[in-house]
């Protein structure tokens, strides 16, 4: 495959492997003080383990998995709210495969469809759009989920259903926004994160300079970086080489893919669609101040929430709190591992999730899970 | 997450509606082109473009990614120590 | 053959599962006609040579297949049952020899369907060297089912002095699979268009019988074979891990993969190691047979593309990756259903 299998060159990975052991020397960092550097997106923390990048790296570098999984960070009520949703019988709801299996306070979709509610896995808005063309006596609702690499598409399938006069389509508005809890986790005072690798598929819609905060004021190292292997290494490399010269800056390593300042259409497309909430609710971390979209009102008869009076569309906004003895919040700020959690494989495994980081395979948890971490539990008892 | 995947144009199936063909691996799709269109959108044909949940939402820039292979094969300072290494087993020979 | 009785309707209906003559003029034109059981009796009545041969024994299995949809690419629900079952006796080591034939059917499925159904599974046996020789019809009410279900059981002998089985795995035995992984999970997610993804994947679905016959002939001591189905080669894989009690490492640049097949799981964030097979056959051949095994597979149709892929070693029961890098991972069962990674 073009521009992806170049990129999984092993000659080229010894390369990146050596170049990062000799800065890791430089610096100085051990496994006992090892140098903490976050990925922040879901399918960058899936890389890493799908290739075993983090047992290939030097012992000096540990890798601290970010709130980047859509699905991961998704609080329990508003997956209550889509089931609500998907069980009106005039709904077919529609949803990427990767929520089925997030757990609600009492089921998942997965269930619900069990259950009867007509539930269809899709891979694109377009195909929600296409349902709603095809089944004009049904209300056609889609799962509106994922950060701002998501987020055009829902806005421009939006755009599309009002040019259209589609009465029977709307998106159920999950998306939410990755710089915000950057600062909630730099804020935090426990914090120990010493550099980042950034979210290539999300920066190629909004740019890089929306972390120019990171450099300028916490003084972190920033490299945005793609998803095959090669990539990873290489933008550690360049964490790594700011790290030693003392430099805090925006990287841009995935620059075939990212421009600097973003794709305007989807920006556009957003922007028109799109409105800042006051606040949004992220499963483990909490309340955060503008970190989630609504549908303007311009739209309001595409967006589910109006519609269905459901969620902030609802006269009193329900709230549910995290499981109890669920440890997410602590995993994604990297102030422990994933089989430092009393759950991991015991309460939480991804069968029977109980936080949402063992949700999707893309979440630290089901990830260490899926590549061997429960071994570790298992040798240990 | 946000899985994205490098594919490339083959055709325009509804300038109204801005869709092309892509096509990955042998794998054909039809997805949006809002995010990438051109004035003429056949001048899209045969462009490699990055694809997310069936939309095209960016380019590929060809140079960018020749200029990032090569330096992912740049040995930079290993590459003294490997000539080092060369040049310390070649003597080896020539001394048997 | 295919002699078509009386005219029937063009779609089933619930009187064709009603004992009367309806359903009798659908078992005779559209099963019987083709099957050609020896006797009108409820029953097969089975003698055969090779079971009287001392320290023979009988293998009986049976299996019960759903497909959405019914016909795909390479195959359809009647292609599978004769296939999975004959298959299910050959890596036991049995030659097959009967099968029955039992099918669920949703009032209203065409009887075309049906009978191109039929005539699939009567060329997939007559290749396999097995006979149909019983079989029974239902109807249910529409939505009581999706359009047809097969259940197949069959019988084979085991000659005498053969045994395969995975506890006969032994440390440096290598792994050995007949092609390409994932193309019958492929073909099916195209094939059932929700995705919208389209390409040129056939299901890789056929008899295994004669292809394991070829493997024994070349490669007597072969210590367990499989057929990976349900869960693709990582299940498969890991449970004979488990039986065997040894690690199993497959090799990541090793693995056969079409390139469509590929590109479908880089599309939907799939792993084909846990794509639906319905004939990929996965052998454990002691290291010293392993050439002839492999020259004798690929001098076949069915096993062309035979190649290595692993080894089993001393060590825990489970299933590693070499990845590309040289990096290992644990490939584990799959919890539930795969389903696509892409937001």
């Amino acid at each position: 495959m073009k521009y992806a299998e170049e990129f999984r060159d092993p000659t080229a990975a010894r390369i990146q492997l050596d170049r990062i052991a000799r800065l890791v020397a430089e610096i100085g960092a051990t496994a006992e003080k090892p140098l903490h550097i976050m990925e922040i997106c879901g399918g960058h923390t899936h890389a890493i383990f799908r290739y075993g990048l983090d047992r290939l790296t030097p012992p000096g570098i540990e890798f601290i998995h970010g709130p980047g999984c859509p699905v991961c960070v998704l609080p329990r009520s508003r997956v209550d709210e889509c089931i609500e949703i998907a069980e009106r019988p005039e709904v077919i709801f529609t949803t990427f495969g990767d929520a089925m299996r997030v757990p609600g306070t009492r089921k998942s979709l997965l269930q619900a469809k069990a259950e009867g509610a007509d539930i269809r896995m899709v891979y694109s808005p377009l195909d929600a759009l296409d349902l709603a063309r095809r089944n004009p006596d049904r209300e056609v609702v889609f799962f509106g989920l994922g950060f701002e690499t998501t987020t055009p598409s829902t806005a421009l399938s939006i755009q599309q259903a009002a040019r259209e006069n589609l009465p029977n389509f709307s998106v159920f508005c999950n998306h939410i926004t990755v710089p915000e809890p950057l600062r909630v986790l730099l804020d935090d005072p426990h914090m120990m994160l010493d550099g980042f690798v950034g979210p290539g598929h999300v920066s190629m819609v909004i740019g890089t300079h929306p972390y120019d905060f990171i450099a300028r004021d916490y003084g972190k190292p920033i490299v945005v970086a793609g998803f095959e292997p090669l990539d990873l290494l290489q933008s550690v490399a360049m964490v790594l080489e700011q790290i030693r010269d003392g430099r805090a800056e925006v990287e841009n390593q995935y620059a075939r893919v990212v421009p600097e300042d973003g794709n305007p259409v989807s920006l556009a497309a957003i922007a028109d669609v799109y409105e800042r909430r006051p606040t949004f609710e992220w499963r483990g971390l909490g309340e955060i101040d503008a970190s989630g979209l609504k549908i303007r009102n311009a739209y309001q008869s595409f967006d589910a929430e109006q519609k269905f009076s459901v969620g902030y569309g609802a006269d009193q906004l329900r709230r549910v709190p995290d499981p109890e003895g669920c440890a997410c919040g602590q995993v994604m700020s990297g102030r422990i591992k994933p089989v430092d959690c009393p759950q991991f494989g015991r309460g939480c495994t991804p069968e029977m999730p109980l936080g949402a980081l063992m949700v999707s395979s893309e979440g630290a948890c089901a990830a260490y899970y899926q590549y061997g971490g429960h071994r570790a539990v298992e040798a240990a008892e | 997450m946000c899985l994205g995947i490098p594919g490339q144009i083959v055709a325009i199936t509804d300038e109204t509606r801005q869709m092309a063909m892509a096509e990955v691996s042998g794998i054909r799709r039809e997805v949006n082109v809002a995010c990438i269109a051109t004035k003429d959108l056949a001048d899209l044909i045969g462009f490699w473009t990055l694809i997310h949940v069936g939309f095209a939402m960016s380019l590929i820039d060809e140079d960018e990614a020749a200029r990032t292979l090569e330096a992912l094969h740049d040995l930079g300072e290993a590459q003294e120590t490997l000539e080092a290494m060369a040049a310390g087993t070649s003597a080896l020979e020539g001394a048997q | 053959m295919n002699v078509i009785t009386k005219p029937v309707a063009d779609r089933v209906t619930l009187a064709h599962g009603g004992g009367g003559t309806a359903m009798r003029d659908l078992i005779d034109s559209v099963f019987t006609s083709v099957f050609q059981p020896d006797a009108m009796e409820d029953q097969a009545r089975l003698t055969h040579a090779a079971l009287s041969e001392p320290g023979a024994r009988l293998a009986m299995t049976t299996d019960s297949f759903v497909v959405d949809p019914v016909e795909f690419p390479g195959g359809d629900i009647g292609k599978i049952a004769v296939c999975g079952t004959v298959n299910d006796l050959a890596v036991g080591g049995a030659r097959p020899l009967w099968l029955s034939a039992a099918f669920i059917i949703e009032e209203g499925t065409d009887i075309a369907l049906l009978r191109r159904v039929v005539a699939s599974m009567q060329a997939e046996a007559e290749k396999a060297g097995v006979r149909i020789v019983t079989g029974d019809t239902k109807v249910v009410g529409r939505g009581m089912a999706d359009t047809l279900f097969v259940t197949t059981s069959g019988v084979g002998v085991i000659p005498p002095g053969r045994d395969l089985a995975a506890a006969r795995i032994r440390p440096n035995d290598v792994v050995i699979v007949n092609g390409v992984l994932g193309d019958h999970g492929a073909a099916i997610l195209a094939a059932r268009g929700e995705m919208a993804l389209s390409g040129d994947i056939v299901s890789d679905c056929k008899g295994l019988g004669h292809l394991m016959e070829t493997v024994l002939a070349a490669a007597p001591n072969t210590r367990a074979a499989r057929d990976a189905t349900r869960g693709g080669l990582a299940s498969s894989l890991n449970e004979m891990a488990e039986a065997a009690n040894l690690s199993i490492e497959i090799d990541e640049t090793a693995l056969p993969l079409r390139k469509e097949v590929k590109g479908m799981c880089e599309i939907l964030g799939l792993d084909p190691l846990y794509l639906a097979n319905e004939g990929t056959l996965v052998l454990f051949v002691p290291e010293a047979e392993a050439d002839a095994a492999l020259q004798a597979m690929r001098a076949t149709e069915a096993g062309q593309g035979a190649t290595i892929i692993g080894r089993a070693f001393d060590g825990p029961p489970r299933v590693t990756m070499r990845t590309l890098f040289g990096g290992a991972r644990i490939v584990d069962m799959l919890v539930g259903e795969q389903l696509p990674r892409i937001c």
